[in-house]
């Protein structure tokens, strides 16, 4: 089963208190699978604790890549929280442990 | 047949605390046309804001005189225009310091000043809707200190053209920084909503400087970045029709292809087809990136639909102050005394002290902290425990950092390293005013 390591790479932002990550495919190959398997429920459920609202997917073809908007995830955000990674720049490597069905 | 004239965008600073060296090495070496400093995060206004409360005189970013003296000489060889929003909270004294920097430096420097974007008395007028609270502004208990409109690319081209050598703005959209110089040169106007699309995209790769060039996309096995500790800052050379080559000066560190591009047109981007901006709604759903050269990409397909009627703003909130402590436990059974540690620190913080026990956070640095539970916690071969707590006082905050640091000999064994601090925390919300009630003005120094 392949992780989202080996066929991507994922930069994370963030809006608020909502974490975007971009799934940058390193191939049309990798992209096509993970266009098929990267589903929002499926992010949404590696995220799951912490998603608040509706997971969304943005697919952007000519890349290729996948944008992915997470509410709820930065609890607060960076005014809202005392966590030390309020911005949850470090979160993007946790969708790259995500494995693939 | 003449080649088609081209306005070089240079990105000399991505956020406050950016490196200096890089810029100037753009201004020497690449002669950019513009050279543009983004220093101005949501959180950046807001505390500037809370300085410029205990003094008049500051408000604005600490490292503008050392940016300016950096780069000054420089762009007067060369004849590039400086764009920063540095001004942050005062753009006034922002603008008195460029001059002194200028004056210093002798070169005849012409400096304007962007002001218009502090709404503080508007908001207080309109009593807005905050997005995130769902309520109107009035509502709201904590002490607002400020309001900061993001203005558009107009004023900034205003400003160049009225002749200035160095523009000093307050809260102005990044983008904007870089579409208000091309607004100027190519005549592009308010309804060109395609060109103003194209014109955000560059703005938008640029705004955060090396984050284009390998800094944040750094990874050494899945994408090496060469020389990092000496990374380039962007340029682009764009067009009169919106296209743009993006490069970085010949013989820095760093890299520039469709991977970092593409990363950093998907930064902070929530919907791609809908980019909002107080100048265009920016569709980059249809970008692509080509490598044109060795670190030189041209970018093509961004689009635009006409600006929204509202101006986004940035609410200033005092939020009491942080107090935080650290401490270090290491070896055989390190997180159960880093645990043990935290529920002491926790205890007496509430029992001694009076704190909330809701204000107090704790996390496990080197066993997940930051991944916030999503994984499970392994043991490590060392911990540090962090904690923290946001409370109305500088006092109730000290507590917290001391509570940690007197482990050292009341706690579990073992425990080094303490660091405790406190910091007053402004908290930043967001809402909408008309457009139509916010005048920027261009103030040109004499």
């Amino acid at each position: 089963m392949a992780t989202v390591d080996e066929l991507a790479d994922v930069r994370a932002g963030d809006k608020g208190d909502t974490l975007m990550l971009a799934v940058l495919p390193r191939d049309d190959a990798a992209f096509a699978v993970l266009e098929r398997r990267l589903t929002a429920d499926v992010v949404r459920a590696h995220f799951a604790p912490l998603v608040t609202g509706d997971v969304g997917r943005h697919v952007v073809a000519g890349l290729p890549a996948l944008v992915f908007r997470l509410p709820g995830v930065l609890g607060g955000g960076v005014t809202g929280s005392t966590v030390l990674d309020g911005h949850g720049k470090t979160l993007g490597y946790h969708l790259l442990t995500l494995e693939l069905g | 047949m003449t080649a088609a004239r081209t306005v070089r965008l240079g990105a000399g600073a991505g956020f406050a605390g950016d490196r200096i060296d890089p810029a100037v090495e753009l201004a020497r070496h690449a002669r950019p046309d513009y050279l543009v400093f983004e220093c101005l995060g949501e959180r950046t206004v807001a505390a500037g804001h809370a300085r410029r409360l205990a003094d008049p005189a500051a408000g604005f970013d600490p490292l503008l005189a050392a940016r300016l003296r950096g780069v000054l000489p420089h762009c007067h060889a060369a004849g590039t225009t400086v764009v920063t929003n540095s001004g942050a909270a005062n753009p006034e004294a922002a603008g008195d310091c460029a001059a002194r920097v200028a004056a210093e430096a002798g070169l005849g420097t012409r400096i304007a000043v962007v002001t218009g974007d502090d709404v503080l008395d508007l908001v207080r007028a309109l009593d807005p809707v905050v997005w995130e609270t769902g309520t109107p502004l009035s509502e709201i208990d904590d002490e607002l200190i400020s309001a900061n409109a993001y203005l558009g690319a107009e004023p900034v081209a205003d400003a160049v053209s009225a002749g200035a050598d160095v523009v000093v703005t307050g809260r102005v959209a990044d983008p904007a920084l870089y579409l208000g110089p091309l607004r100027h040169e190519f005549g592009w106007d308010v309804d060109e909503h395609e060109l103003l699309g194209k014109g955000t995209l560059v703005g938008h790769l640029l705004e955060c400087a090396g984050q284009l060039t390998g800094g944040y996309f750094a990874d050494p096995v899945t994408k090496p970045v060469p020389a990092p500790a000496r990374l380039g800052f962007p340029f682009a050379d764009v067009s009169s029709d919106g296209t743009a080559v993006l490069g970085k000066p010949d013989g820095t560190g760093g890299r520039l292809d469709r991977r970092t591009c593409g990363e950093q047109l998907l930064y902070e981007v929530d919907d791609p087809a809908a980019y909002v901006t107080p100048d265009v709604v920016a569709d980059f759903s249809g970008v692509s990136f080509t490598e044109v050269g060795p670190d030189r990409v041209a970018a093509q397909g961004a689009t635009g639909r006409p600006r929204p009627g509202g101006l986004k703003v940035t609410l200033g909130f005092r939020g009491g102050w942080l107090g935080e402590g650290q401490l270090t436990y290491a070896g055989p059974r390190c997180l159960d005394r880093a645990r043990m540690a935290a529920d002491i620190a926790r205890e007496r913080l509430v029992a001694v002290h009076g704190l909330p026990e809701e204000a107090i956070d704790v996390e496990y640095i080197g066993a997940g902290a930051a991944l916030r539970g999503l994984a499970p916690a392994v043991d490590p071969v060392e911990v540090r425990v962090r904690v923290s707590a946001r409370v109305p006082s500088a006092e109730a905050a000290e507590a917290v950092g001391w509570e940690v640091e007197s482990l050292y000999t009341n706690g579990p064994a073992g425990g080094g390293g303490a660091r405790r601090s406190v910091t007053e925390v402004v908290a930043v919300r967001s809402c909408v005013v008309p457009r139509e009630h916010v005048s920027p003005r261009v103030t040109v120094l004499p």
